[in-house]
């Protein structure tokens, strides 16, 4: 399992977003293309060799290839199917200034270490004033899957909607999926920032927002009866601050 | 390096509660005489026959055990550290008094438990560590906070919500921080610190491992105090399994009051043995009397000497009692008269008092003056506390998110964080 810095999230999405942009606006020329299994991995390991990154949880995909005979067992470290064990371990180690990355399988197995995730994580900053803080990144993926259960099935995009701490909501059908991208993304020091919502394609009389997956779908509405649509991605802030953005892009 | 790693699991350590004579250690009996035994209540469980809770000797059992049936320890602390045990201990124990006499004066108000009559598990413990070592305990923290060395002031006026408290009043009774101390809290949820301190000692380690800031003293060792009805809970055996399985500097302290709130531990728990479930997982498992400082304290140096030397976690469970109800709300009904008699008699600060004297390491005219000077610090804590102002209103919105920002954009255009009207409270939102 992995840890990993904050900024990793910031870079993912605009890996999702590039996706999005190329296709809708052909004037973009890519300058490469990554599938997101790629763009994490290359963004866990820009960060692991940045600082005091280390990852924890469960990670047999791929999506760890290559950082586990990297930075060595100490680093990568496999945990036992213990969620709410191991998220809270990960939170004790980011008290001391270790920047956890805690991996969840799914994020339906989340909810066995949601005590953690909102009781230690989330408030320990509010009820220690600001003595302990905890820079933790959860992450794993979310949302519809193909043919899983409903227990495995699950998206918890309304549940985890606050920026503190990070949880980072994936799509294991995206990761397969190819995107363009630009040569400026391969730069170490490239990321996004949270909180502003993307306009994938301006459109001028009706807006759609969405996030993940759902904004390829979106996308495809295309001159939906001639109506031409704007298409914004919130993704990366699937919280208040980018209401804003939509309202914007809502009343003009 | 290769601990972490954890390729190969060694051949786990069977340590048992030693009993006087070194006979193979059989349950619920109580030993003859021999020193350091006390033969305790005998209770009838559901199961029919008597169960007799039993202290018995320290890990390393390198007492001589001879058939002295008095009840005094040959002395195994210096005058100056039975001094600094007996004011700790006594500082716990009139700082939770002055709680009670403010709570039913209305000073502090909310949940508050005290921790009277289990003060020695905390001094034991916390009174061997350095500043550098953490400790993480539930919500009866407060002796825990004095122990680490948490001023009483701060204690008491975060207890009475001023801003002047070690948590500006935001933390309350069950959520002592202190980050100059290494106390990592204070949480409200049974079972919830554990794997935190766990995760405290995971960068311990990974400090000294793959960061290379080593300590010629050893690894920062992490101490998590936890009650008996925790040691039902999955995330305590989840915290066992990897603390052992990476050899993590953490010492597991079980403080067995033998009531979960009103739920007794021999109704709730299939064994009631908790010392037991350390070698299920590996490490070692010590049973000790709780209610004796200096017991807990022999057990507690070789603990947290095995954690410091990375040898790797030990479970300590400490038989010990709380005088007082679960919280000053609880009307402490269900637990039987004998039961607390009992106990009484055994209270860990007469017990020091009686070894002191007796061993003559002080007279009582120094044991008075100690008392005396705890009694005037609790009164200035206490006056402190009430002098203190209480938070502003701008208080209640620092310190939510770690980025202020995260409020977002405000209906003017500005962030919500810098428009003073919204930390006061009183903006249009």
């Amino acid at each position: 399992f992995f840890f990993l810095g904050p900024s990793i999230d910031r870079k993912m999405w605009g890996i999702a977003r590039r996706k999005n942009l190329g296709q809708a606006l052909q004037k973009v020329l890519p300058a490469g293309s990554m599938t997101v299994r790629e763009a994490l991995n290359s963004a866990l390991d820009e960060e692991m060799s940045a600082d005091h990154s280390f990852l924890d949880g469960l990670e047999s995909t791929r999506i760890s290839k290559g950082l586990l005979e990297k930075y060595g067992p100490d680093r990568v470290l496999d945990t036992p199917i213990t969620e709410a064990g191991f998220a809270g371990i990960g939170v004790g180690a980011a008290y001391y200034g270790l920047r956890p990355v805690v991996k969840f399988m799914i994020f339906n197995f989340s909810m066995q270490a949601i005590d953690h995730i909102i009781n230690s994580a989330a408030k320990s900053n509010c009820m220690s004033v600001g003595q302990i803080s905890v820079p933790i990144v959860f992450r794993g993926p979310n949302g519809a899957n193909a043919g899983v259960d409903v227990q495995h099935s699950q998206c918890y995009a309304a549940w985890y909607a606050h920026p503190d701490p990070v949880v980072f909501l994936e799509n294991e059908l995206l990761y397969g999926e190819s995107f363009p991208i630009s040569a400026e993304v391969f730069d170490s020091s490239f990321c996004l920032p949270i909180g502003k919502a993307k306009i994938e394609r301006e459109g001028k009389y009706v807006t759609i927002t969405s996030f993940s997956k759902m904004v390829g779908h979106a996308l495809q509405v295309d001159t939906f009866k001639g109506i031409s649509a704007e298409v914004d991605d919130i993704v990366r802030a699937v919280k208040r601050a980018c209401y804003r953005s939509i309202l914007m892009a809502a009343t003009t | 390096m290769s601990a972490f790693a954890a390729v190969r699991i060694p051949s786990p350590v069977l340590v048992r509660a030693r009993s006087a004579g070194e006979k193979p250690y059989a349950p619920f009996v109580s030993c003859p005489a021999a020193h350091g035994l006390h033969r305790t209540h005998v209770r009838s469980t559901r199961l029919g026959r008597p169960l007799l809770a039993v202290s018995s000797d320290v890990l390393s059992g390198q007492k001589s055990l001879g058939a002295n049936s008095s009840p005094s320890h040959h002395a195994v602390v210096s005058r100056e550290e039975a001094l600094v045990l007996y004011e700790d201990m006594v500082l716990g124990r009139v700082f939770e008094d002055m709680c009670a006499q403010m709570y039913y004066r209305g000073k502090m108000f909310g949940f508050v438990h005290l921790y009277n009559g289990q003060e020695a598990v905390s001094t034991g413990f916390i009174k061997l560590l350095e500043t550098r070592d953490s400790v993480v305990s539930t919500y009866r923290d407060h002796v825990h906070a004095l122990s680490k060395g948490v001023p009483a002031r701060a204690v008491m006026a975060e207890l009475f919500g001023k801003a002047t408290g070690c948590c500006r009043g935001q933390g309350g009774s069950m959520h002592m921080f202190s980050a100059p101390h290494n106390l990592l809290g204070g949480f409200a949820f049974i079972g919830e610190g554990i794997p935190v301190a766990t995760g405290a000692a995971f960068s311990s380690k990974y400090r000294h491992e793959v960061l290379k800031e080593s300590n010629p003293n050893g690894l920062d060792v992490t101490v998590a105090f936890f009650g008996d009805g925790t040691c039902n809970n999955g995330q305590f055996f989840e915290c066992l399994n990897m603390a052992q399985l990476w050899k993590l500097p953490i010492v597991f302290v079980v403080e067995n009051n033998l009531w979960a709130i009103g739920m007794s531990h021999l109704r709730a728990t299939s064994d009631p043995e908790i010392w037991k479930k350390g070698p299920a997982f590996g490490m070692p498992g010590v049973h000790v009397d709780g209610m004796d400082v200096l017991k807990v304290r022999e057990v507690a140096v070789e603990a947290i000497g095995r954690a410091r030397s990375g040898e790797g976690p030990t479970l300590v469970e400490c038989e010990t009692y709380r005088f007082r109800g679960h919280s000053l709300a609880d009307p402490d009904e269900l637990r039987k008269p004998d039961e607390k008699a009992h106990y009484a008699a055994r209270d860990p600060i007469i017990t020091l008092k009686k070894y002191i004297l007796e061993n003559s390491l002080a007279c009582e005219t120094e044991l008075k003056a100690i008392e005396k000077k705890i009694d005037e610090l609790i009164e200035d804590a206490v006056e402190f506390a009430d002098s203190s102002p209480p938070p502003p209103r701008s208080q209640l919105l620092e310190n939510v998110f770690a980025d202020p920002k995260g409020f977002g954009i405000g209906p003017d255009g500005k962030y919500r964080c810098e428009d003073p009207k919204f930390t006061e409270g009183t903006a249009q939102v």
